[in-house]
């Protein structure tokens, strides 16, 4: 081994092939059959649940526990993915312990609540490795509808429009289809392909045509796209990073931490993949934890995460928060960047603290840097766009945009959480209003 | 510490608890790791006649039911009595009473109804030193068949009669295990009292499947693709053990009838509740196949500090006193009215309650927008099944309305007087109160 965690610069192979694999397995091993039947028993089966209010795709929760817990986790995935096609990934990535785990009644009485999450990947893997599909296609409607962008929204959009016995093209910008779930998520909480798998069997529902390398503005014209189908749905995420607006953001070594998290996700040799001794993340949301730990589980040595407010503001959760503290990740709050010095590459990122409301105090500091990376938010990005509403499309209803025909969900649109599992809900729902609007006879 | 010596009808052990006869008192080897564990007695695995000995099925012997976390709840098994010959057992209690000669041998028995086959086995038992002889009229499994075991406890005439043929021929303490296979308990307890048993032992094991196999459509355990039913034991018979025990000790005619309480004893606190309704002593069995023959360390620990807390200074203080409590329903207070009253503090909004009282009991709870769950008191019944289904343990209580309170479902005063159905207006064969 030529590098390792103390070769200044940015270099690849810092740590030996074991240690790779090993940092990038699975966060929560899969639960095993005894383990599943344990952790369900302790669902106590609430009447109106407050997890399936906390849930986002109002998934039936006490239900498909119950359903594991008496042998038929086949029957549990099929409760989750009825609301929630994407139920495999969301049991993922989900934030569980700020929806339904927070919610559940033995967090209240325990600070332990049933282990949802890991019961939903438990019933939804089982069904998904039999390669069973548990829905059919209506009878066909010839109804021809575009979903733009193959992301969580775009996904359960088409889905559920498939599944209503409409035909489907899905676009995307990117050679695969997946979006987030392909390019955005940590690795290590979507191992072996699963982003990839899950798609693949999503589209079993059959008619559904995928178009990669697709993107809207580039290789597809709203008006063109609008003559050519009974309806459009926007689920084209958020394509732009802001930037910090820095002296010296242009210095090698500062880019953008979604395209590193990309590369990484992509890639099919960790150990080949560079990653700086001393790295500095720039924001407070999940792209910046999701980076941050992910560069210190490559063989960064000094991973800083820095954010301008405190940590209460972060969007990152304490759990993910906590997950980075453990992983080695120093987290600086109320700290906002000034400059980024150097010579050709970045060498510092100067700080300055702040307030929580963002008031300089006047006192900076430096951290050494041979890699940045900007985590601070994404953009909506394209012209020829529905009405923004702020920086996103405005919607009303389920996803009506101000374009006749046209419905917008996921992280383009205005409103909601940026989360996968309110993508999924808002495709879906924005399915089930194109077929009221498209089939009025169906009700 | 409070003293665990046990008397039981003349028979001393240092503990109240007995391994029953079953599986783990088979043998010499086992015997002795359970006196070293702790254990006060054993009643022997039921001895049959001379001869070539019975033979077992060389499939599954158990089954089982589980509750969460795989834990044992019950255990059923179609095993007969020992397979092995009589004289080996023989030989080897008596070398184990011999060796342990401050803990309690019973000699279990099962021989075919006839005078001569009693007298047989009993004078072969004498000779071994042991403590004394039960009587096994209980097993519903395989020798029932043979015209023993709950064949003969079913039929309160033959225990009457084996009862007398083993008081005739032996001078040992008789113990007769009574089969909980049958309508009323009494009946057989009486035919054993009056054939001059010294105590009976309950319960032997009730009739049961433990499951269907699914896939092959049948009952387990699955011998080559059949089942048949087996005795069930274990924590979940305990209930129908304590009351058969209590029914015994309470009625006028048998009171004075030892008993050795059996069933689903797994705890100290089982034991003592078996000896609350009239046990003298427990005899264990599923609880030590489940976990080994340490568990007796926790019931000697248990019994002791409950003992001491009591202050009772012997296990015969302890026996029997909740007897006097148990009633028929007849003389239950109706006078003596509770509501549920539910701690916000503890509730931890799961909703259990309001599920329950709305869908299957009576409407008596409220649920509010914000999930807070109410009693509603011109509703409550006093029923308990919300207490019962609440996960949170103390959270939901019955409490007592005073008297001269008004009970606002029935818009009564509440009497101080004790009355009873016996005396109610209601009852169309009440007497009038005197």
């Amino acid at each position: 081994m030529t590098d390792n965690a103390l070769t200044p610069g940015i270099a690849s192979g810092r740590l030996d092939p074991e240690t790779y694999t090993e940092n990038f397995s699975d966060l929560h091993p899969p639960l095993d059959d005894h383990e599943a039947l344990v952790a369900a028993d302790r669902c106590y089966f609430c009447h109106d649940a407050p997890c399936i209010t906390a849930c986002p795709t109002a998934i039936d929760i006490p239900l498909f526990i119950r359903q594991i817990a008496t042998g038929t986790p086949e029957a549990a995935a099929e409760t989750i993915l009825n609301q929630n096609i994407l139920g495999g990934m969301c049991a993922r990535v989900c934030p569980t312990e700020t929806l339904c785990e927070e919610a559940c009644v033995r967090e209240l009485a325990e600070g332990k609540p049933v282990l949802i999450g890991q019961l939903q990947r438990y019933a939804t893997d089982t069904l998904m490795e039999q390669d069973v599909h548990p829905f059919a296609r209506a009878e066909a409607t010839g109804k021809r509808i575009a979903v733009v962008g193959a992301g969580p929204a775009g996904l359960a959009c088409a889905h559920r429009l498939a599944m209503k016995g409409h035909d489907v093209t899905l676009f995307d910008g990117h050679d695969k289809p997946g979006g987030l779930n392909e390019y955005g998520i940590a690795a290590y909480k979507t191992v072996g392909g699963f982003a990839e798998r899950e798609v693949e069997w999503l589209l079993g529902i059959g008619g559904i045509v995928v178009e990669t390398g697709k993107r809207l503005g580039r290789d597809l014209d709203m008006t063109q796209l609008r003559e050519d189908h009974d309806a459009v749905f926007l689920g084209v995420g958020l394509g732009g990073v802001n930037a910090l607006a820095l002296d010296g953001e242009d210095r090698d070594g500062v880019r953008d931490a979604v395209d590193f998290i990309a590369d990484l996700r992509q890639a099919d040799d960790l150990s080949a993949l560079p990653v700086g001794r001393d790295v500095v993340v720039i924001g407070g949301g999940m792209t910046a934890i999701d980076a941050a730990v992910q560069a210190r589980l490559l063989g960064a040595l000094n991973v800083t995460l820095v954010y301008r407010r405190g940590r209460d503001r972060m969007n990152a959760s304490v759990y993910e928060q906590d997950l980075a503290a453990s992983k080695g990740v120093r987290i600086i709050t109320n700290a906002s960047p000034r400059a980024v010095h150097g010579n050709g590459s970045v060498r510092e990122v100067e700080f300055e603290y702040t307030e929580d409301d963002l008031t300089p105090t006047g006192q900076t500091f430096r951290l050494p840097a041979d890699q940045v990376f900007r985590a601070i938010g994404q953009t909506l990005q394209g012209d020829d766009l529905p009405e923004l509403d702020g920086r996103k499309i405005a919607v009303t209803g389920a996803g009506r945009t101000s374009l006749d025909g046209v419905w917008a969900g996921g992280d383009c649109a205005a409103g909601g959480d940026d989360l996968t599992v309110t993508a999924v809900a808002e495709g879906r729902d924005a399915a089930e209003d194109i077929h009221s609007k498209l089939m009025p006879q169906a009700g | 510490m409070a003293n665990l010596a046990s008397d039981f009808i003349g028979i001393k052990s240092p503990n109240p608890f007995w391994l029953a006869s079953a599986p783990p008192t088979d043998k010499e080897y086992n015997v002795r790791r359970a006196f070293d564990a702790g254990w006060g007695g054993v009643v022997w695995k039921t001895l049959g006649e001379d001869g070539p000995p019975i033979v077992n099925v060389n499939g599954p012997r158990y089954g089982a039911i589980w509750g969460a976390d795989r834990r044992l709840l019950g255990l059923n098994n179609i095993e007969l009595i020992t397979d092995r010959p009589l004289q080996t057992n023989l030989d080897e209690m008596k070398r184990v009473k011999r060796d342990y000669p401050d803990h309690a041998i019973v000699a279990s028995l099962m021989v075919p109804v006839n005078e001569d086959s009693w007298k047989a086995i009993l004078e072969r038992v004498a000779e071994t030193g042991c403590d004394g002889v039960e009587l096994n009229f209980g097993c519903p499994h395989g020798m029932s068949e043979r015209g023993m075991g709950s064949a003969v406890g079913q039929v309160p005439d033959y225990v009457q009669q084996v009862a007398e043929w083993c008081k005739k021929h032996t001078d040992l303490p008789v113990i007769v295990k009574l089969t909980p296979n049958i309508t009323d308990i009494r009946k057989p307890a009486q035919a054993a009292k009056d054939g001059g048993a010294d105590a009976v032992s309950l319960i032997n094991t009730i009739n049961s499947i433990t499951g269907v196999d699914l896939d092959i459509f049948a009952p387990e355990p699955t011998i080559d693709g059949k089942g048949a039913h087996g005795g069930y034991c274990g924590p979940a018979v305990k209930p129908i053990a304590l009351n058969m025990v209590a029914e015994i000790a309470r009625s006028p005619e048998l009171r004075s009838l030892p008993i050795s309480g059996i069933g689903g004893v797994t705890t100290w606190k089982d034991a003592a509740e078996f000896m609350a309704l009239g046990a003298g002593n427990v005899q264990v069995c599923t609880a030590a196949m489940t976990y080994g023959f340490k568990i007796v360390q926790e019931m000697i620990s248990g019994l002791s500090q409950f003992m001491d807390e009591k202050g009772l200074t012997s296990t015969s203080e302890l026996v029997g006193r909740a007897v006097p409590n148990l009633s028929d329903w007849q003389h239950l207070n109706l006078n003596y009215v509770t509501k549920a009253r539910i701690d916000q503090d503890l509730c931890i909004k799961c909703g259990r309650c309001y599920a329950a009282c709305e869908d299957t009991s009576h409407q008596a709870i409220s649920m509010s927008e914000d999930r807070v769950f109410e009693v509603i008191d011109a509703e409550c019944v006093a029923c308990n099944l919300c207490v019962n289904v609440c996960p949170v343990e103390g959270c939901i209580t019955m409490e007592e309305l005073a008297p001269g309170a008004i009970d606002e479902r029935t818009g009564k005063v509440v009497e101080e007087e004790y009355a009873n159905w016996t005396t109610h207006p209601n009852n169309p064969g009440a007497c009038a109160a005197e």
